[in-house]
């Protein structure tokens, strides 16, 4: 089973990569970008066959490692 | 005052903060692998110096926090071991939960090499004891992620129980946005923990340790030390 994990920020945590990123999209010519905020996916192959027992090993991984809870948020999503 | 200096893949300034320590308390410290599980007996002070742990892969100092070694560091702190993390450190003490917070990218995108001020906050500690309150001292900083922060209720929390050990300032010793390299929340440049005795800072005091490199502002917090735990 595959797990897909993306990791962004907490709302009101300030992303200055994200400003850079909308501010190069803008001098591009990308108009009407508001904001950007960027954030990191990763992916994961798991032995783990049973979609719940999946879900909570993910979820411990994302507590210990993955994310940091002070800062950051996560999603897990399995395929 | 026995020292050791934990030494990850990609530490770089293990040396300088051994000088440091030498030249204060006119011992050698040991220095200790990052896969050792045990350190040294009668370990006073643990030193997580800076540099680059792994990399820094993940998040500045994610891996290192949990390498064979900081099962020992966290056991040290527990007993009321003393503990430093400068820089790279600091930023290991935070992923560790050793100290609350965390060191996000510098506001400016860019790595920050220079000297910077600090204003002792607080001279209640081991670290600080020797220096005057409210003092502003000169050393450096070299970080590209030493922006802290912390949500507001924990910033209250360290700063209701004098947990703030640096701020930056300038050279008059006035705390403004400006001042701080990295845009760290409230200027916070060092914190220590609920006990006192693990401190994160992110500038560099034992890069400021002899006249003959620029100052020895730094020199005084390796003497508070070797003087509080003689």
């Amino acid at each position: 089973m595959k797990a897909r994990v993306h990791v962004t920020l907490k709302h009101g945590v300030l992303d200055p990569q994200g400003k850079a990123i909308a501010h190069a999209l803008g001098s591009l010519g990308f108009g009407g970008v508001e904001d950007v905020r960027q954030g990191k996916f990763l992916e994961l192959e798991l032995a783990e066959t049973d979609a719940g027992k999946a879900r909570e090993q993910v979820k411990a991984m994302c507590e210990k490692l993955l994310a940091n809870t002070v800062i950051e948020n996560y999603t897990i999503e399995l395929l | 005052m026995k020292a050791a200096v934990v030494v990850f893949p990609g530490s770089n300034r293990e040396r300088d903060v051994a000088l440091a320590l030498k030249r204060a308390s006119y011992t050698n410290p040991a220095y200790v692998w990052h896969g050792d599980t045990e350190l040294p007996a009668g370990t006073d002070l643990v030193v997580l110096p800076g540099g680059f742990s792994y990399g820094d892969y993940l998040r500045c100092g994610a891996m290192a926090s949990l390498s064979p070694v900081m099962r020992a560091v966290k056991d040290h702190a527990a007993r009321g071991g003393y503990v430093i993390g400068i820089c790279n450190g600091f930023q290991i003490l935070a992923e560790t939960g050793l100290v609350p917070g965390v060191l996000m990218r510098n506001a400016s995108l860019r790595f920050v090499c220079r000297d910077v001020h600090l204003k002792v906050e607080t001279t209640n500690s081991a670290y600080t004891g020797g220096y005057q309150p409210g003092q502003v001292i000169r050393v450096p900083v070299a970080h590209a992620e030493g922006n802290y922060f912390a949500d507001g209720e924990t910033l209250n929390r360290l700063e209701g129980e004098d947990r703030v050990a640096f701020r930056y300032c300038t050279e008059a010793g006035e705390i403004t946005p400006e001042a701080s390299p990295n845009g760290a929340i409230r200027n916070i440049a060092g914190v220590l923990n609920e006990k006192r005795n693990v401190l994160g800072m992110m500038p560099h005091p034992e890069n400021m340790t002899e006249a003959v490199v620029g100052g020895t502002d730094g020199a005084i917090l390796f003497d508070s030390l070797a003087k509080a735990l003689a």
